[in-house]
This record gives structure tokens, C-alpha cells and sequence, in this order.
């Protein structure tokens, strides 16, 4: 099979729609168009039908019952409401929040404007695996805790975090537990249920579905879970978010769901086979690489590796017809590494060095041996043109090494 | 982000890598940025004593592609200059030869930093008095 460039590998960001999510969404944008909230004629009903329908098929891939799911414009949003939600709905009851240093930025910035408003927000760290301490989180909680938020799965490293078990400690404290679910959800099992989640963020486009639409789940008993919403107007999703139901968006959505619940089992095995290939064609030839997180807990389509002496905006200008995304400074906005991995403990100079990759639903054996080489051709070359990689070899602990930075370099 | 044609064609054939003899008496080697920074440039000049041209010149750079096209372009420049027109290259020139863009243009102060440190270098090596101090890196 011909290898069609550019390849994407970077399915943590984003994923294409499904062909079967876009065959479903097509009639809802100009000939079943109606307003899902339009109570009196057949447009409004066919477009409610079309809502339902998609919140049954959301609700059974994550455990939960129709009635639990409120549709958002996507997961930040979700987030948002989660955390807000709870956060002013519940104030009479305490004003704590716990979360950890490597969520994703909507979780963090959603605490951080709490924090501005008196509410007072624990950060927990994370072991060099990059999962939370369960002790740890056991002590933060006090009498004033009303919400924990930690996600289900890392967005950078693919990290999944001891999910049950924080449920379980939620519980036992009588305390909300809400979990960014986005990475997740749709990739491994997630059972609401069994998890002891009460609140779930969901993304459509992280699983094959249409940007602009997600969802939230929201537990109505043990316990029930109420919410002050952040969006205000018509009075949809029974109150908690308002606004007119994104219906083509929300279709996709539901049909996405559906396609995972389907062929999350076969397909997760087919990605760790994949990754598994990716990370061993990549690691057997080359010196010097670190994966960053836990192997054992993990998204089956990630995988993350530090390749040292190698920048890695320098490496992803090598490997051009490959879309993946790097830890590096130079590709963030803030010109600062990524703090996820530094919150694993890794250096900034590793940190630098880093590249993601996110294997997908559409590829192929054949990229991922290209891929690889491709990595394994560019590292070479750069490492070539790298003075740590030739100090290295001649026996200098770089990291020992006094620098002498540039006044205005950084 | 788009990089100019000029990074890309530096990155894609890098000119004068490699490294020379740190201690032949002759050659200068300026190493500077820091690994936690994403950027180290090492620059080595090997100058005629007699005539101060420079007569070789080699790099060896970890940092993004604008970072490898200024220290490649900083050799293209020096070689055949003496020390004092080298020392007179300046960063706002390889910003404009290169078209770096504002978040780049650390990467063209480094490289004239690498210049600087690796004449000086050559300087204390030929017993001439120096102007600046600029130590190149050294390991504890």
C-alpha cells in the first residue's frame, strides 16, 4: 500500500471525522433542520428525536442513563460547568477544590479564576509516572472540600490516573469527583459507575466526531449532583446549559460514541500493537531516548519519548510530512517547555527534546514503520549537529556543565 | 509556524559542521545557551595568527532549525574575514538574512554571542589582552 503524505499522528489534538459519524450528521443540516426545541411541529420533533437518540448512545458507551448527559459546544466547556457549577452551587457547603499540576489548561484555569473568586484550590502532584498519590489525595481533602477534579487520561504522556480508586475516596468523604475524560473516553472502558465518577467531560472531535459539540456528564442519584450553570437563556438541558441544541453536532456526536462502543476493544488492541511497533522500531535503534510516564497505565495509542540532545522543534522540522507534536518551548506559545513533563520530574533539557505521537483510527502499519525511520534518519542527523550528543560521547555529564546563557536569550 | 526559505535551506544543508582541534593554540572555541534554554551553540574559528583571517570555521548547534541556520550562516560569514570585521557581525544581520521573526531573534544573539566567545577564546589563547571577559562554558 502507498503511503500518502503528510501522515497524522497527532490524534491527542485532534481526529478526523469518521466517514460514517458524517454520513449520519449530513440530513440534520438541510433537510431534518429543525429546532430540537420547537415543541409543535414535525421539524422540531425529528430534530429532538435525533438529540435523544444520541444521548442514549453517549450514555451507554460511558455506563450512565440519558438523563445524565447535558450537550456543550465541547469539553472545555464541560469542564467549565463541571467545576463552576459545582463550585457556586455548593458554596454554603465549603469552598475547597482539588486537582492535580498535569491536567489539561481547562481544568487548571478554571481553578485558577475560582481561586480569585475565594475559593481555595489544592494542586496535587504526581509521581515520576506521572499518576497522582492516593495518599496525598486523601489527606488534602478537608471538611470544605466539595469537588475533586482529575482527569481521566493525559493529553500529553497518556497517563491514566487510578480512577476507581479516587472515586472511592470521594465517596467515602462525601465529596463530588469530576473527571476530564476527554482523552479517554471512547479509547479504554470508562463506566461511570464503576468508576465512581459524578461528573464527565466528553470531546466529540478527540473520538472521530465533529469539532464544536461535547458533552457532560452530570450523576442525578448516589448522589445527585446539581449544578448552577454558566450559560444562561432558554432554560435547555433541563437548566444547565442553554442555548439551541447544536443538532447536526450533536448527532455526529452520538454517532461517534456508538462507532467506539462497537470497536473500542479491537481497535485499542490494534493501537498498542501499532505503538508498541512505533515505539520499539524507534528505541532499538537509537541511544539515548526516554519515555516519559508509566507504561502500565496508558492510553493504548500513545506514546511520548524524550530523544536527548535533540530539540524537539528542530526534530519535527525534519520530519515535515509527519504531523506530531513536541514538549519543546519553542513550539508552545509561552516559549516555556511543557510543564506536564516537568511536573514528572523530567529536566527542561529533556523536557525540550520530547515528541508525542497519537496513533489513530486511520493508521497503517506501513506509517509507522515510516514514521519511524523517518525519527530515526532526522535524530541521527541532528545528533550529528548536536555539541551535547558529541560531548556526551566524550564522556562530559552535560548536565553538570556551567552555561553561559545569552543576556537576552531568554 | 512558517520558517523563511533561507532556515530551511541552512537547516536542510547546514554549512562547516564538525569540530576542530580545541586545542591547537590557533583555534577559538566559544560554546554558549544551555541545555534547559533549547538552545547551545558551539563555534570553533581556526585564525592565522599572522594575518587574523580566519581561515576555518565550524559548528556544531542543538536548538530549533532558526538556532541551526544562524550558526550556520555565522560560519559562512566569518570565514575569510579577520577577527575584527567578524567581531563586527552583528544579530539584527542575521535577522535580516535569515527573515527571523520576533520569537527567533534569541537564536541570531546567541550565534553572535558564539562569535564573540569564540575570539575571545583565541585571543586569551595568543596572550592578547582582553576587552570583555566571556568565558566559554567549562565542565565543574
Amino acid at each position: 500500500m502507498a503511503i500518502k503524505l503528510p501522515i497524522y499522528m497527532d490524534n491527542h489534538a485532534t481526529t478526523p471525522v469518521d466517514p460514517r459519524v458524517v454520513d449520519a450528521m449530513l440530513p440534520y443540516f438541510s433537510e431534518k433542520f429543525g429546532n430540537a426545541a420547537s415543541r409543535n411541529h414535525e421539524f422540531g420533533w425529528k430534530a429532538e428525536e435525533a438529540v435523544e437518540n444520541a444521548r442514549a448512545q453517549i450514555a451507554r458507551l460511558v455506563n450512565a442513563t440519558p438523563k445524565e448527559i447535558v450537550f456543550t459546544s465541547g469539553a472545555t466547556e464541560s469542564t467549565n460547568l463541571a467545576i463552576k457549577g459545582v463550585a457556586e452551587m455548593y458554596r454554603e457547603k465549603g469552598n475547597h477544590i482539588i486537582t492535580q499540576v498535569t491536567e489539561h489548561k481547562a481544568t487548571l484555569d478554571t481553578c485558577k479564576r475560582l481561586e480569585k473568586y475565594g475559593y481555595e484550590v489544592t494542586y496535587l502532584s504526581v509521581e515520576k509516572d506521572g499518576r497522582i498519590n492516593l495518599d496525598d489525595l486523601r489527606r488534602a481533602i478537608t471538611p470544605k472540600t466539595i469537588l475533586i477534579s482529575i482527569m481521566y487520561a493525559n493529553n500529553e504522556i497518556g497517563v491514566v490516573q487510578p480512577i476507581a480508586e479516587i472515586g472511592k475516596i470521594a465517596k467515602e468523604k462525601g465529596v463530588f469527583f469530576h473527571s476530564d475524560g476527554v482523552q479517554a473516553v471512547g479509547k479504554i472502558p470508562v463506566d461511570v459507575q464503576k468508576d465512581g465518577i459524578d461528573l464527565l467531560s466528553i470531546s466529540g472531535h478527540k473520538i472521530y466526531g465533529p469539532k464544536g459539540v461535547g458533552a457532560l456528564y452530570v450523576r442525578r442519584k448516589n448522589p445527585r449532583v446539581q449544578l448552577s450553570a454558566i450559560i444562561d437563556g432558554g432554560g435547555h438541558e433541563r437548566g444547565m446549559r442553554s442555548g439551541t441544541l447544536n443538532v447536526p453536532g450533536i448527532v455526529g456526536l452520538g454517532k461517534a460514541c456508538e462507532i467506539c462502543m462497537n470497536e473500542m476493544a479491537q481497535e485499542g488492541e490494534k493501537l498498542r500493537r501499532m505503538r508498541e511497533r512505533l515505539k520499539d522500531s524507534i528505541m532499538s535503534r537509537l541511544d539515548e531516548t526516554f519515555i516519559n510516564g508509566s507504561m502500565t497505565h496508558r492510553l493504548p495509542h500513545n506514546i511520548n519519548i524524550s530523544f536527548a540532545f535533540v530539540e524537539g522543534e528542530s526534530l519535527l522540522m525534519g520530519i515535515n510530512d509527519i504531523a506530531v507534536s513536541s514538549g519543546s518551548a519553542c513550539t508552545s506559545a509561552t516559549l516555556e517547555p511543557s510543564y506536564v513533563l516537568k511536573a514528572l520530574g523530567v529536566g527542561e533539557d529533556l523536557a525540550h527534546t520530547s515528541i508525542r505521537f497519537g496513533l489513530g483510527r486511520f493508521n497503517s502499519d506501513e506509517e509507522v514503520d515510516y514514521v519511524a525511520d523517518r525519527v530515526v534518519d532526522t535524530v541521527t542527523r541532528l545528533r550529528e549537529l548536536s555539541p551535547l550528543y558529541e560531548m556526551a560521547k566524550e564522556g562530559v555529564d552535560v548536565s553538570k556543565m556551567k552555561w553561559q546563557v545569552a543576556s537576552d536569550s531568554h | 509556524m512558517a520558517y523563511s526559505d533561507k532556515v530551511i535551506e541552512h537547516y536542510n544543508h547546514p554549512r562547516n559542521v564538525g569540530s576542530l582541534d580545541k586545542k591547537d593554540p590557533n583555534v577559538g572555541t566559544g560554546l554558549v545557551g544551555a541545555p534547559e534554554c533549547g538552545d547551545v551553540m558551539k563555534l570553533q574559528m581556526k585564525v592565522n595568527p599572522e594575518t587574523r583571517v580566519i581561515e576555518e570555521a565550524k559548528f556544531k548547534t542543538f536548538g530549533c532549525g532558526s538556532a541551526i541556520a544562524s550558526s550556520s550562516l555565522a560560519t559562512e560569514w566569518v570565514k575569510g574575514k579577520t577577527v575584527e570585521e567578524a567581531l563586527s557581525i552583528k544579530n539584527t544581520d542575521i535577522v535580516r538574512e535569515l527573515s527571523l521573526p520576533p520569537v527567533k531573534i534569541h537564536c541570531s544573539v546567541l550565534a553572535e554571542d558564539a562569535i564573540k566567545a569564540a575570539l575571545s577564546d583565541w585571543k586569551k589563547k595568543q596572550g592578547e589582552a582582553e576587552s570583555k571577559p566571556a568565558e566559554p562554558a567549562t565542565a565543574n
